[in-house]
């Protein structure tokens, strides 16, 4: 081993060091931190800390089979494990979407459900047999990147034929439509789940806090969140609006539409993350993955308090 | 000394081109009407006045000098001062240690003149390319890249893109950290590198091959595309534990009153560094063990009759780092986050930040955005107090030294209220 070429100058590598290194125990290149690195993408599961209270009508009660009529098709559960998929967090995890599988697999295990999380990532196959899949944002190449594999894969597209949920963000979003322009300025063809497509936006960047009324069909109270994107989303008839927004710039478009939906496929541009912000959105994903109209209560307190200050600081920027 | 450096600065200046001369003068009335006005220490404000007057007096004072630039996203300010410390054995050190890191506080740091024969300078990510222009360093010190203020819409693979771009031609030794693919990225045009395998526990921004886009695969410390075949290069140097291995493989012992497995790779960084200078790693690293809290960082402060350890951490790759140099549980920990335009205004890097490993630790959560990491630390099954000061935290706080974590302005803030 040698300094490369070059070095303007050298210290006198003759002086005796005053501890000789022993090639045996590990050489420089062979080094090995002692502090292990921490687990990819697999963090601990939150302790259940739930205790299962009394059920009220219709909720979901993980001993029974769970009603089924809702949505015409059954229910997905075989037991009462959800398998949440989180999708390529190698590539599309750049704004905290972490959070969300946290907090679909955290308000889950509070009504006493088993939560089997899948992270895949990008050079895995992507499996059919999810019940709630996640998608989050990412960096223009990496959309490109994810975009190839997953039609590529078509594990996610064919999860979709079987009436999987799926919620995606930000890029996520964009490669759930029909197409997007990528990194290099070109159109890039997405999955064709959502009836929309995007185009890059002339404008400023939508950077900002958003306060959005959702689809009254969903039932969900009002969406707080952070948007991020230059793209510009046009929805097509296929699709509704996730949400109409109150501050903010959503879709981009101008029209106030924020995200896009049609049955159990989801794309909104909130960061936040969108859970953190809205655990009304994870407990819905919940519901319509157990297809029951309720769920258990599970204590919202800061997530509350949270949503009050955001929406205060939105609705009067400081 | 106290007269020597004036004397030596009014010499050096008088040997100034006119146009500098001026600029230098400039700036300096700028700072000092500045810091009359209560507005800190005037320095930034001075080195803009004066690069207005004279586009080129960045080059003109880093002419004389043989500099040495550090950036990264993470460790430079504390890397500056390491680096600073080991040059001096071999000659005056100019720094802009208070870690005013773009062209302005550059220009104002080294305007403030001494007759220096090095200048340290940490330079801003954004800056690097353009400083390196103008001050012809012979020497860049490139540390970690990892994501920080996600409002900024900067990706990070591009800011390495930048760095490799704006590099390819330099003269300068590149001492790189070879565990960073982006940072390998970056350095792996230019013609002189130094590698180090200084680690990096923060993983999730290179898993893309910022090569060809490929997965990149990462069996325990290594790492390559098998795409493309871009790897981890044979590192020169390497931190083994609490050693610095050099090339010949001497094993040095690294002895820092400043605490963490983060500063012993910045430790180690800066000894290769040193040596680029003629300065032997038992020298350097002797050296850096005078020094303690760098601009407040890791300083113990006294507060209300406690103690009271005040860390910095920006991003969840510092915030990680962090979390593996604290005491263990029962010591009390509090949180601090703000989102400033300083801090980035999305908060949503909470959620890459594994607090899951306070557990066990008694928390108290503070800062404009408590109620996020409320949310935060609820989801992640920890116990917690929601508290509105320091002080409060402090009193609720059980005994043992409290280790209190902020991001950049709440960190400030914790400065100022155990100041008073
Ligand atoms: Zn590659």
């Amino acid at each position: 081993m040698s300094y490369p070429s070059g070095h303007p100058q050298q210290y006198n590598p003759q002086q005796p060091a005053p501890q000789q290194y022993n090639p045996q125990q590990a050489a420089p290149q062979q080094y090995n931190p002692q502090q292990a690195a921490p687990q990819q993408y697999n963090p601990q599961p939150a302790p259940q800390q739930y205790s299962q209270q009394q059920p009220a009508p219709q909720q979901y009660e993980p001993q029974q089979p769970a009603p089924q009529q809702q949505h015409g098709r059954s229910s997905r559960m075989s037991d009462s494990n959800l398998r949440l998929v989180w999708v390529y967090p190698d590539l599309l995890s750049t704004y905290g979407d972490r959070g969300n599988a946290l907090v679909v697999e955290r308000r889950a295990r509070q009504r006493g459900l088993g939560v089997q999380r899948i992270d895949v990532r990008s050079d895995q196959a992507v499996p059919t047999s999810g019940d709630i899949y996640l998608i989050g944002g990412g960096e223009d190449r990496p959309q490109r990147l994810a975009a190839e594999r997953l039609r590529n894969d078509s594990g996610l597209v064919r999860a979709a034929e079987n009436g999987a949920i799926i919620f995606a963000v930000c890029a996520g979003y964009q490669i759930l439509g029909r197409e997007f322009i990528n990194d290099l300025g070109e159109r890039e063809a997405g999955l064709g789940l959502l009836d929309v497509w995007t185009t890059r936006g002339e404008g400023a960047r939508c950077v900002g806090d958003v306060l959005a009324e959702v689809d009254p069909r969903l039932g969900l109270p009002q969406l707080t969140g952070f948007e991020n994107h230059q793209g510009v989303t046009h929805l097509g008839q296929g699709v509704s609006p996730f949400a109409n927004v109150q501050v903010g710039r959503g879709n981009g478009t101008g029209d106030g539409t924020e995200g896009a939906w049609r049955d159990t496929v989801f794309g909104t541009y909130l960061h936040g993350p969108v859970m953190a912000r809205n655990p009304a959105v994870a407990d819905m994903l919940i519901k319509l993955a157990l297809d029951v109209n309720a769920l258990p209560p599970a204590d919202t307190t800061w997530y509350d308090a949270l949503r009050a200050e955001r929406i205060a600081a939105t609705r009067q920027p400081a | 000394m106290p007269g020597t450096d004036s004397e030596a600065t009014a010499a050096r200046e008088a040997s100034l081109p006119t146009r500098a001369k001026l600029a230098v003068t400039a700036g300096r009335v700028a700072a000092a009407l500045s810091q009359k006005a209560g507005r800190g220490s005037g320095s930034v404000i001075g080195g803009k006045v004066a690069l207005k007057l004279d586009p080129d007096l960045l080059a003109t004072l880093a002419e004389h000098l043989d500099v040495v630039l550090v950036s990264a996203t993470n460790g430079k300010t504390t890397t500056t001062r390491l680096i600073a410390e080991a040059l001096r054995a071999a000659g005056p050190v100019v720094s802009n240690a208070l870690g005013a890191n773009m062209p302005a506080g550059i220009t104002a740091a080294l305007a403030g003149g001494s007759d220096a024969k090095f200048g340290v300078i940490e330079v801003d990510e954004k800056y690097l390319a353009g400083v390196a222009r103008d001050t012809r360093p012979k020497a860049i010190a490139l540390l970690n890249l990892s994501r920080d203020q996600l409002d900024r819409a900067a990706e990070t693979r591009m800011m390495a893109e930048k760095w490799r771009e704006g590099l390819k031609d330099t003269d300068a030794v590149i001492i790189a950290n070879a565990d960073d693919p982006l940072v390998t990225w970056a350095a792996s045009s230019c013609r002189k590198v130094v590698w180090v395998a200084a680690g990096q526990a923060w993983k999730e921004d290179a898993w893309s091959c910022p090569s060809c886009g490929g997965v990149m695969q990462r069996p325990g410390d290594d790492w390559f595309c098998q795409d493309c075949g871009f790897r981890r290069p044979q590192p020169h140097w390497a931190l083994q534990g609490t050693h610095v291995i050099d090339p010949q493989r001497g094993a040095w012992p690294i002895q820092l009153q400043l605490p963490g497995r983060a500063n012993l790779a910045n430790a180690t960084s800066s000894a290769a560094v040193a040596a680029v200078f003629g300065v032997a790693p038992q020298v350097a690293l002797q050296r850096m063990q005078s020094v303690t809290a760098v601009a407040g960082r890791y300083d113990v402060v006294s507060y209300q009759g406690r103690d009271v350890r005040l860390l910095l951490a920006k991003n969840p790759a510092g915030w990680l780092e962090t979390f593996s140099l604290i005491d263990g549980p029962p010591a009390p920990v509090i949180l601090s986050v703000n989102a400033m335009d300083a801090d980035g205004t999305d908060t949503s890097w909470l959620w890459d930040v594994d607090y899951e490993r306070l557990s066990g630790h008694p928390i108290f959560v503070m800062g404009q955005r408590k109620l996020d990491l409320a949310v935060r630390l609820e989801v992640a099954g920890l116990q917690f107090q929601v508290v509105d000061s320091l002080d409060q935290a402090v009193q609720m706080a059980p005994p043992g030294r409290i280790e209190a974590i902020a991001n950049y302005t709440a960190f400030q803030q914790l400065r100022k209220a155990v100041a008073n």
